[in-house]
């Protein structure tokens, strides 16, 4: 018997995984919710049909929303993280002993208790006595912030679902007065590469252009999103990605990485010619 | 024998059922249109969808005849009459204007007065000039904070009855376009106590009909006519509406009336979304309204935290000139945020991708129904918050009134008729307008034909341009001139 999963990355392209086992699937509030078990890629979790992350290459995404502003901004002890329900941010973040706090707000409790259960390892730092966990509409949620942030991480879904949102002109807004003067946001940009995706990267990067003083776009390469490709904004008040990164403070952690290099760092936010022509027509 | 058997079964849709049958029997179309059932027009069918293009058809004797109704239409009215309380209702293809019309049309002719407040929506002063009737204007208290007109006052109609014993209707519009109810059962009473006709401008308040806990309803009143907007709060396609009438007024009479100026081709797409929507709100509205309620009260409550805005509600309720709230409208003042309701407005949709329904001097209204989401609400409200982060400024200068008294000197159909000059705006001073200007939306006429132009009225003309305010109505489109009387 054969059982594949496939999601389409463009309306003409498709990409599919070998399927061992159907391990849950729900239909939450806000979308439907399925994790499977495959041989290649391991636990796969799927929302609304497209794939969040899997065991396999899970380390890439959070290490590099995680670890690029942490070697940047050497005061960062308040964390914001939005969405990230499967609790692969959180278990980055967790490893930085200055860090005192981690709010975490999702909109799906469905999510985080599926989550919990099947991805045991992605969630095991969802626990630590620092991370509170909040169920509500990030939205809400930060408009009510002023200034209490040193970092927010926005690790949504796609532009297209419940997230749609959190890629408007008034959530970066929120989000910028909710971070201090030197505060920073990182959020995950989509695939540059289809159409459909790269129009809908180009609308957030425009918005967060007009918002904070400092953006840059960095990418890396994750085997199971559209294209193989993805891009990561990096909106500041006031530290330079590159000339600011703290290479050495970082290095001296010692924290052991599968992806994220500091040398990496540098090379990430050198982009190939058709990206830098598509950020350069929005801002 | 229980509540339920003595009313007609609104689980049926016979309009839309027709068509369902129709379309199954694959009918060779030699009549018009001559689209064809879309094929002679592939470029529009695939816009629009072959399934939506298919029923675009001609009244016939299977599907009925809006012009005459005897059967599917006729039981798609039963059916509207039986769900909104009405004698009868009759399905109107030309928008709530057509309604509007009517109601004028059907009880006034030249030369009768028509007791209304001046507040009305252009198509009620459209009738006017149409039939030749005089309007008495009642004067709206105006809600001195909002700067907005309030409902009626019971003295004031009371008053204007008294001192025109011979005028043969009184109009009310409820809600307004800020869900202000007056209290239409007084009104009422009064109107027929003086052997007058009550006519009710109801386009904002088809969910009145549905919702548990909203205001009084035209028909509940016992009105004789009300003209509803089943495309605003109901959900049907745009441009349909009903027309609902009490015992008091003869069906054929107002059939006779609609058919002066209704189209002989009615829409069959209009007509069905009519059908599907009543039977829709028949089976579902209570739930439906109060969840749009129920965000409408939340949608309040985080406005009013951000601080500056003011998402006003049934707080307001008087008594009298504001008798009831419609709990499902966002109505928002801005100005004390330094900013007229246009330009929040203007920055909502340029920077934030959110269109609202309008923006006046000192207010926006969000319309809220049936297909809103959660999430979209929490859009609207930080929009609003961060508008107010970044664009917050000192209020002074804007202006601070939004009701001008309008002195009548002509009938509508007499000024708007009567021999006339063009002259430029800033020297109309004095004269008499003989078109109508106005912002739109919300379309509520600044001047209307027969009205004295002012320095009060051109102050706001010109305030309202320089915020933005789209204006229509005279013939000059920049309005830099106004036809006045010669």
């Amino acid at each position: 018997m054969e059982l594949w999963f496939s999601e389409f990355h463009a309306p003409d392209v498709k990409h599919s995984i070998r399927i061992n086992k159907h391990l849950y699937s729900h239909q939450s509030d806000f979308q439907r919710i399925d994790i499977f078990e495959t041989p290649e890629f391991g636990r796969v979790l799927a929302l609304d049909g497209n794939v969040q992350l899997t065991e396999r290459d899970e380390f890439i995404y959070d290490e590099m929303i995680t670890h690029v502003p942490m070697a940047v901004h050497p005061g960062i002890k308040d964390v914001l993280v939005i969405g990230a329900g499967d609790g692969g941010v959180v278990k980055e973040l967790a490893r930085y002993e200055r860090i005192e706090r981690i709010d975490l707000v999702e909109m799906d409790p469905e999510v985080i208790k599926a989550c919990r259960a099947y991805l045991p390892e992605n969630a095991s730092r969802l626990d630590d006595r620092r991370v509170h966990i909040y169920y509500d509409n990030a939205l809400r949620f930060i408009r009510r912030c002023s200034e209490q942030y040193d970092l927010i991480i926005v690790d949504s879904t796609d532009p297209f679902g419940p997230s749609e949102g959190y890629f408007t002109r008034e959530f970066y807004g929120i989000c910028y007065n909710a971070l201090r003067e030197d505060g920073i946001m990182v959020n995950q940009q989509g695939s540059p590469f289809y159409q459909h995706d790269a129009e809908a990267m180009q609308r957030s990067h425009q918005r967060i252009v007009h918002t904070f003083p400092i953006s840059r776009v960095y990418q890396a390469h994750i085997p199971t999103y559209a294209a193989g490709y993805w891009t990561f904004g990096f909106a500041s008040k006031k530290y330079h990605p590159v000339d600011d990164l703290d290479a050495a403070g970082w290095n001296k952690l010692n924290l052991q990485t599968k992806y994220y290099t500091t040398r990496l760092h540098v090379g990430a936010f050198c982009l190939p010619a058709f990206l830098e022509q598509l950020l350069r027509e929005v801002e | 024998m229980n509540e339920f058997d003595c009313c007609l079964d609104q689980r049926r849709a016979p309009i839309y059922e027709a068509l369902q049958t129709f379309r199954q029997m694959r009918v060779v179309p030699f009549d018009v249109p001559g689209h064809k059932h879309g094929r002679g027009n592939p470029e529009m069918t695939a816009f629009l969808g072959e399934k939506c293009v298919q029923i675009d058809v001609n009244s016939m004797k299977p599907l009925d005849n809006l012009c005459h109704p005897v059967s599917v239409i006729k039981e798609a009215e039963e059916l509207a009459a039986d769900a909104f309380g009405a004698a009868h209702a009759f399905l109107m293809v030309g928008g709530t204007t057509s309604s509007v019309q009517t109601m004028v049309l059907a009880t006034c002719k030249r030369g009768d007065k028509i007791i209304l407040p001046r507040n009305v929506h252009r198509s009620v002063i459209n009738a006017l000039v149409l039939c030749g009737a005089v309007p008495v204007y009642v004067n709206p208290e105006v809600d001195d904070r909002l700067g907005i007109s309030l409902g009626m006052r019971r003295d004031q109609v009371f008053k204007a009855i008294r001192e025109n014993p011979d005028a043969v209707a009184v109009l009310v519009n409820n809600p307004t376009y800020y869900g202000i109810c007056s209290d239409l059962k007084s009104i009422t009473q009064m109107a027929h106590d003086a052997g007058m006709y009550c006519l009710v401008d109801e386009a904002h308040g088809t969910h009145f009909y549905f919702g548990a806990g909203m205001p009084t309803t035209a028909m509940e009143a016992g009105a004789d006519m009300a003209a509803v907007s089943m495309h605003k709060s109901g959900g049907s396609l745009t441009q349909s509406s009903f027309l609902l009438t009490g015992p008091r007024m003869n069906p054929g009479h107002v059939r006779q009336i609609i058919n002066l100026t209704q189209t002989t081709s009615g829409s069959y797409l209009l007509m069905s979304s009519l059908d599907i929507s009543r039977r829709m709100l028949a089976l579902h509205g209570r739930e439906i309204f109060a969840k749009v309620s129920t965000m409408a009260d939340y949608a309040r409550e985080e406005v009013n935290a951000i601080g500056g805005y003011y998402a006003f509600g049934k707080e307001l309720v008087n008594g009298d000139s504001i008798f009831d709230f419609d709990p499902t409208k966002l109505s928002i003042h801005t100005r004390d945020i330094g900013l007229a309701g246009i330009e929040v407005y203007d920055i909502l949709r340029d920077e934030y991708d959110i269109q609202i329904e309008f923006g006046d001097i000192g207010n926006i209204l969000a319309y809220l129904s049936i297909g809103d989401r959660p999430q979209e609400l929490e859009r609207l409200v930080s929009a609003l918050a961060e508008i107010r982060r970044r664009y917050q400024r000192d209020g002074s200068g804007l202006l601070d009134t939004e009701y001008l008294d309008p002195e009548v000197v002509a009938t509508p159909q007499e000024a708007f008729y009567a021999p006339k000059k063009s002259v430029p705006l800033n020297e109309s001073e004095g004269c008499v307008c003989s078109e109508f200007v106005m912002c739109y939306p919300p379309g509520i006429p600044i001047l209307a034909p027969g009205e004295r132009i002012t320095r009060d009225i051109l102050d706001y003309i010109q305030f309202a341009k320089e915020k933005g305010c789209s204006m229509t109505g005279p013939e000059d489109p920049d309005i830099l001139r106004l036809n006045v009387l010669a």
